[in-house]
Order: C-alpha cells, then structure tokens, then sequence
C-alpha cells in the first residue's frame, strides 16, 4: 500500500517520462542520454530509472545528463558527476567496491556452498543401506583371510 | 450494529483461536482424544466468525457507512460497486482482516477433509495454524482495528486510492494472500510433524496440495500485479525489482522448490529434512514480504519507522514463528530418517539441484532487497540496488533452470542414465537450437538475450511435449493420441506449468530485446510511422467517467493498408483524491501489444504521444496463466484429492510420474 501512496505522490505533478521536448537532435547523443538515464535512479522514486520516471525530479536529472553531454562528457564522467552531486544512492546498479563485495558476492558464494552440501549430501545418501556395499577396509580384509584360514 | 457485531465476531474468533491452539496441542502430548478433538469444531468456528466479521466490514462498506473510520478514509457514494468492495482490502486494516481470513479459512480445510490424517497431527497442524491465526488477530486488534467509529461521521469519504480502482489491482492483493497465507498451511504441517517427530509419504502427500495451492495464487497474484504495473503506470514496464515486489517474488521462488522435493518426500521418502526446512522458510518470506509491505521499511530509505508501532508488531510476529520453527529444526531435524536412496543420475538429484537453484536465486533477492538497509546500518553507506542488479545476478539461474528443466523432468527415479534421457530429447533440443540460431542470423548481432530466451522458450514447450508423448506407451499414433488424452492431470499439470514457464521466459525476453519506442508531440490529424505500424491520432475529447474526468485520445492503427483498429488511451483526474492516472491504450496481438499513452497538451498546439511497439509482450502473461492452469490441473488429479491422501500412504511403489 506504502508504495502505491509513494507512487501517487508522483503522479500528483502529471508529468511523464522522457518528454518529447527533452530529446536530443543528435540520435546518437539521445542514444547514450537514455542509456545513463536507465541507469540512474530517480530520487523520490520507488526502484524507478529517471527514464522511466514521471516525477519532475527525474526530469531534472534527464535534462542535466543531456547538458552534460552535449558540453561534450563521456558516458563515464556524466556518471560521475551526478554521483557525485546527489551520491551514490542515485546508482541503480550498485558499485563493485568496498562492502558491495559481500553483495555482488553473496549469490555466487551461497551457490558454491549449497552446490557442495547438495553434492555432499547426495553422494552420503547413496551408501546408506540398500545400495552396494562398501569394499572391505584392509583390517576387515585381514581379519577375513584369517578367518578363511582358519577354516 | 452490524459493525459493532463484526468486531464482536472477531475478538470471539481470537478467543477460540487461543483456545484452539492450546487444548489440541496438550491433547496430542498427552494422548487424550476429547482435548485433540477441540481442533476441528473451534477451527471451523473460527472461519465462520472471522466470515461474519468480513462481511460486517463489507457491507459496511457497500452502505457507505461513513461512521466508520476506514470507510470514511478509503471509500467515497460516487464509487462503482466493485470498487466499494474491494476497497475493503485495498487498505491496511481490511486486507489484514483479509489474511486473518484466509488463514482460518486454510485451517478450516484441514478440519473438513482431513478425517484421513492421524488424529495427533491433525490437532498439531491445526493448534500451530490457530497460533499464526491469533497473533494476527492480536495484530488487528490492538494496532489495526478495522472497526473503530468516529464521533462526528462526515458526509463523504476520501475515496478510495484511484490507482486501485482497477480491475487488475482490485484482485491482485486477495490473490497474494491466498498464497502467503497457503505457505501458512505448509508451515503449520512442517511444525507439527517436527512435534510429532515423523515425517512420511503421508505428510508430503497432504503437503502437496497446499504447496500447489499456494504456488497458483502467488502466481496468479504476481501475474496481476505486473500486468497491472504494464498497462497501468504509462510506460509498459511489467518488473520493477521493486522490494514490495520482491517480498512476493521470494515466497513464489520458495513454494516452486517447495513443490518439487515435497515430490521427493511423497514418492521417494528422501529429502525430508531439507523439506521441512524449506516449509518454515517459505512461510518466513510471507512474513517478511507482509513486514516490508507494511512496515514501509524498504519501499523507501527515507520511509524508514513510516508505522513503526505496526512494524515492529509484525517484525515480533516473524521473529517467534521463525524462531520457534527454527529451534524446533534443529532439535528434531535428525529424527528423520530417509528411506528411498538415489543414484547419481536420477530425477531425485535433478530436483536436489532445482531447490540449490531455486534456493540460491531466493537468496540472491533477498540480499539485493535488504543490501540498502544492511549497507546504511552497517557500513555508511546510502545505495540502491536496482534492476541492473538483479538482471546479472539472477538471471543466470533462471537460465541454467530451464535448461536442466526438461531433463530432469525425464529421468527416471531413483537411477536413470542422462544418455538415453537425452537421445529422446533430442528433436526438442536441435529444435530449440535452430529456433536461436534463426532469431541469432536475423537481428544481425545484437544482444545474446533473445537467442537465449527463445530457446529456453522452445526448448522447454518442446520439452513438456516430448515428455507427454513419451508417456503414451509404444503403439500407433492413433493409440498414443488417445493415451495422451487419458493420461493423469497430474502428468498434463506438470506439462502445462512447465511449458507456461518456457512461454514466459520467451516473453520476457522478446519484449525486452525487441521493444521500439516512439516519442513525440502530434497534432490532432497527425500520422506518423513507428516501426512499420501507421499511428493516426483523430481526436481529443474530455469525457466524463462515474468518478473522474479524463481526457480520452481516439487512435487508429494501420500496418500498409490493412486497418488494425482503434485505440483509446486516457489520462484519468480523480477529483476527489485529486490524483491522475494513465490508461494505456493497448491493442494486444499474439506477436506484439501496440501500446499507446497519450500526455500533456503542449504548448504550441498538439498532445505528446508516445507509442510502443511491444513484441510477445502477452506471452508473460500468457505463461504465467499456463503455469497457474498446470497447478490447477495437477490440483484437480485423482490422487491429490485431498481426502484420498493418507489412506494410501504406502511409499514403496513409485506410479508412473
């Protein structure tokens, strides 16, 4: 319910996603314009890109992504500067460094873990009563011959 | 008077639920059949209080009873019918009132059909569902009441929330809480066979059914929310990875592994352990999707302590229940004792790696959801994790699924050999890869995504069908046809679901990788081309509606000379509420959903439009309506009717599955 109160705060200002008066002549440009805007988060949003959003702030930041590179930034340096404006909460995908690690890190450790205990698991399962038996440890071997011997 | 019996009804149900979740427990550690016996009038006592209670609100409701408080904040005399009822769950108190009802309604089944249970389980299984039943009654009670009065009642209300107002939404909560609360069922089966220290194809067998049931209505619920979400929200966007969503995408991934070892514990008797866990965990994600739905924990950072009293409530509740399921694992888990053993190359491993997947992938959104909260506690830092995310962590094991899925499905139980498995496989296998290469060639190099997602698609549809037919037997076609035909729902359920998947995948892919956009400001009379349709915007009108004024495009669609028809996309204001909405206009194909949003009268004469060309993009859907129809099918199966159950509980011999 939260977010449907969240969204309608946004939708209060009746505006929409990229406007036609925000694209860029240059289709190139415009190209990589929604590319970053994809990318970032729009601020008041719920998990919304600035491209998709509605809420004037995200139009804000649209405009400015395509200032920026119309005044001739990179991909990388636009990023950045907005990074570092409004942090690096406006990131959708979250950076690669510092404590990310554990998350970016999380799913594939946990596969590796739950693939050995399954694999461990399956292999245990498969000598339990019922399947073939063991082969015979070199005591037990021994004691056998003795046996045998004895007869 | 009939709210204040309502609430009457409803503090009663408490009171019976305290009592049933006591006297049949102690009745079961003691043996004494009277005191087990409690379980069965109470739970459907229970049931038919709360029922009273929920239709006291509804009718309260219907009438516009603007003395009462949550009809005064979400309900207005100019609303439809429709919308007046199902306003009553589209706020926090009534859709608790919702789930406390379906959670008795739950616990009511096993006290009709469940005469073939043994005694001590059932009264186990119902006192621990009475417990989950209580403390959301207490929940409601004391921190949510539905039924609290005002002294001066106004003379309208505020209307309910307009985007609910929708035949989408309007069903997309009730659908969700039959799941979650399905998943309450299963938790209340995994308590009590720990209680009762047995876990035994009986129990999967009764297991099943609510896993299945749970399963369907998650997916239906989800399937809503997002068609909703695309045609609703004005850009065609059907996923947002959004935490709410999330917290119901977890619960589904956890009642699919679910499913399939309960298949395990049912035919084999092995996996039982790691079933029971997955229980408890599957009902801990309903809990926590209920938690980060109301607390307004995750849907914004800022948002943080939004209810704060009712978050930590339900924050408690979890907590308890997880806890308690968890000690009580741990303490009892060794008793169980697998019976069937497997090899290597036998449907039980392939299902042992579905739930590492299935597992793993939970997992994965679990972490991206409460990454932002973990990161701003622990490590300073305020980040988002969104879409760019998921789509590379999760993704992939969506895929390797679906690639081991029609495998798996095939090999035998117990010891099977992969080659032969394979060789029958093969016609689906080059199929699928013929179908990507084709779909490769042709969009001259670009992403890997549709490739990969149209075979997954064929693959597993051609998959489902190979695994049919190869049911049938050895005979002439004619014969094998008509087997097909008579073959169990069970075997046409799995089939149907299976292949609902492969569809969904290749929705998913396909609108993603072939989506255009077209974005402009047209004149009234204007044509104009976007990827080979002709868009024809006729008119403009302000046309009035029961409870809103919208302003209502009239748009015709052409491909080269061929009419295609008339859209009429809308912008909605609700006065009352003072909030607009979109309505998309959407002329849904089978290849492709034209989708056309009108915007802002311009300045200089002309409206924007933009218009969507969106490939396959029914196809998620359409999947997802396979997947809930398999589950219903395989519901419907002789074998699972519930009451059959424990009557045959013999495991040894596995049926032909």
């Amino acid at each position: 319910m939260k977010r449907l109160v969240l969204i309608l705060m946004l939708m209060a200002a009746p505006l929409w996603a990229v406007e036609p008066d925000e694209v860029l002549d240059d289709p190139a440009l415009e190209t990589r314009a929604r590319e970053i805007s994809s990318g970032l988060r729009c601020l008041v949003c719920r998990n919304e890109s600035i491209d998709e959003s509605n809420a004037s702030l995200a139009r804000d930041l649209r405009l400015l992504v395509r200032e920026r590179l119309v005044a001739g930034d990179s991909d990388r340096e636009v990023v950045d500067f907005i990074v570092d404006r409004y942090g690096e909460y406006v990131l959708l995908e979250p950076r690669k460094d510092g404590a990310n690690l554990l998350l970016w890190w999380a799913g594939p450790g946990m596969l590796i873990l739950a693939a050995l205990v399954a694999a461990l698991y399956v292999r245990g399962q498969r000598v339990q009563p019922g399947s073939e038996p063991e082969a015979l440890s070199a005591d037990e071997a021994r004691r056998l011959d003795e046996v045998m011997k004895d007869e | 008077m009939i709210t204040e019996f309502g609430h009457f009804a409803l503090i009663l149900a408490f009171c019976i639920a305290l009592v049933q979740a006591i006297v049949p427990l102690v009745g079961a550690a003691k043996r004494w059949p009277g005191w087990m016996a409690v379980a069965i009038p109470a739970a459907q006592a229970q049931f038919l209080l709360i029922t009273l209670s929920f239709a006291a609100l509804t009718y309260a409701f219907v009438v516009s009873d603007f003395s009462l408080r949550l009809v005064v904040l979400n309900s207005h005399t100019d609303k439809p019918l429709i919308y007046k009822i199902s306003g009553v769950w589209g706020n926090h108190e009534g859709s608790m009132l919702l789930w406390v009802l379906i959670v008795a309604l739950f616990g009511a089944t096993v006290a009709w059909f469940g005469t073939a249970l043994p005694p001590s389980l059932r009264a186990r299984v119902l006192a621990v569902q009475a417990m989950i039943g209580a403390a959301f009654m207490a929940f409601l009670l004391w921190t949510s009441n539905p039924f609290l009065r005002l002294a001066v009642p106004p003379m309208n209300g505020e209307d309910l929330n307009p985007l609910l107002q929708d035949p989408g939404l309007a069903f997309h909560p009730p659908f969700l809480y039959l799941g979650y609360v399905g998943l309450s069922m299963t938790f209340s089966f995994a308590l009590a066979a720990l209680i009762e220290g047995r876990v035994d194809a009986a129990w999967g067998r009764w297991v099943r059914p609510y896993t299945l049931a749970a399963w369907v209505f998650l997916t239906i619920g989800i399937a809503l929310g997002s068609w909703w979400a695309y045609y609703e929200l004005g850009w065609g966007g059907f996923w947002f990875w959004d935490p709410v969503e999330n917290a119901s995408f977890m619960p589904w991934l956890l009642s699919v592994a679910l499913l399939h070892s309960a298949i395990v514990v049912e035919k084999r008797e092995s996996l039982k352990s790691w079933t029971i866990l997955l229980a408890i965990l599957g009902f801990g994600f309903s809990l926590i999707g209920t938690f980060i739905t109301r607390s307004g924990l995750l849907t914004s950072v800022h948002a943080f302590a939004n209810d704060p009293e009712r978050g930590m409530v339900l924050l408690l509740i979890l907590a308890v229940f997880m806890m308690a399921g968890l000690i009580l694992f741990v303490v009892r888990a060794g008793t169980m004792q697998a019976r069937g053993v497997f090899g290597l190359g036998s449907r039980e491993t392939m299902l042992v790696i579905n739930n590492v997947l299935l597992a793993v992938a939970a997992f994965i959104v679990f972490v991206g959801t409460l990454w932002p909260l973990v990161a701003e506690m622990f490590f300073d830092r305020k980040l988002t994790v969104g879409a760019p995310f998921f789509d590379t962590a999760f993704t992939p094991f969506m895929v390797v699924l679906g690639i081991i899925l029609p495998v798996g499905a095939m090999l035998p139980w117990k010891r099977g050999k992969i080659g032969s498995v394979m060789r029958s496989l093969m016609p689906a296998f080059l199929l699928a890869l013929a179908v990507a290469a084709l779909i490769y060639a042709m969009q001259s190099g670009k992403s890997a995504l549709a490739p990969v997602g149209m075979f997954l698609g064929t693959w597993l549809v051609a998959g489902a069908l190979v695994d049919l037919w190869g049911r049938t037997g050895r005979q002439g076609w004619q014969q094998r046809l008509g087997r097909m035909r008579r073959l169990p729902r069970a075997d046409w359920g799995k089939a149907v679901a299976h292949a609902g998947m492969g569809v969904t995948m290749a929705g998913i892919a396909g609108l993603m990788a072939w989506e255009s956009e077209d974005i402009r400001v047209a004149q009234v009379g204007d044509r104009f081309e976007v990827s080979g349709y002709t868009i024809w915007l006729r008119a403009v009108n302000e046309v009035p509606g029961p409870n809103y004024r919208a302003t209502r495009a009239e748009v015709a669609l052409s491909r080269g000379s061929e009419s295609i028809g008339t859209v009429f996309p809308e912008k909605r204001i609700y006065p009352v509420a003072g909030m607009p909405t979109t309505e998309a206009g959407i002329d849904n194909g089978f290849l492709r959903d034209l989708y056309v949003v009108i915007g802002d009268k311009q300045e200089g004469g002309g409206w924007a439009v933009r218009t969507y060309v969106k490939p396959l993009a029914n196809w998620i859907w359409g999947g997802a309506i396979l997947m809930a129809l398999g589950g219903f099918l395989s519901l419907s199966d002789r074998r699972h009717r519930v009451a059959a159950g424990a009557r045959k509980s013999v495991a040894g011999g596995v049926p032909a599955e």
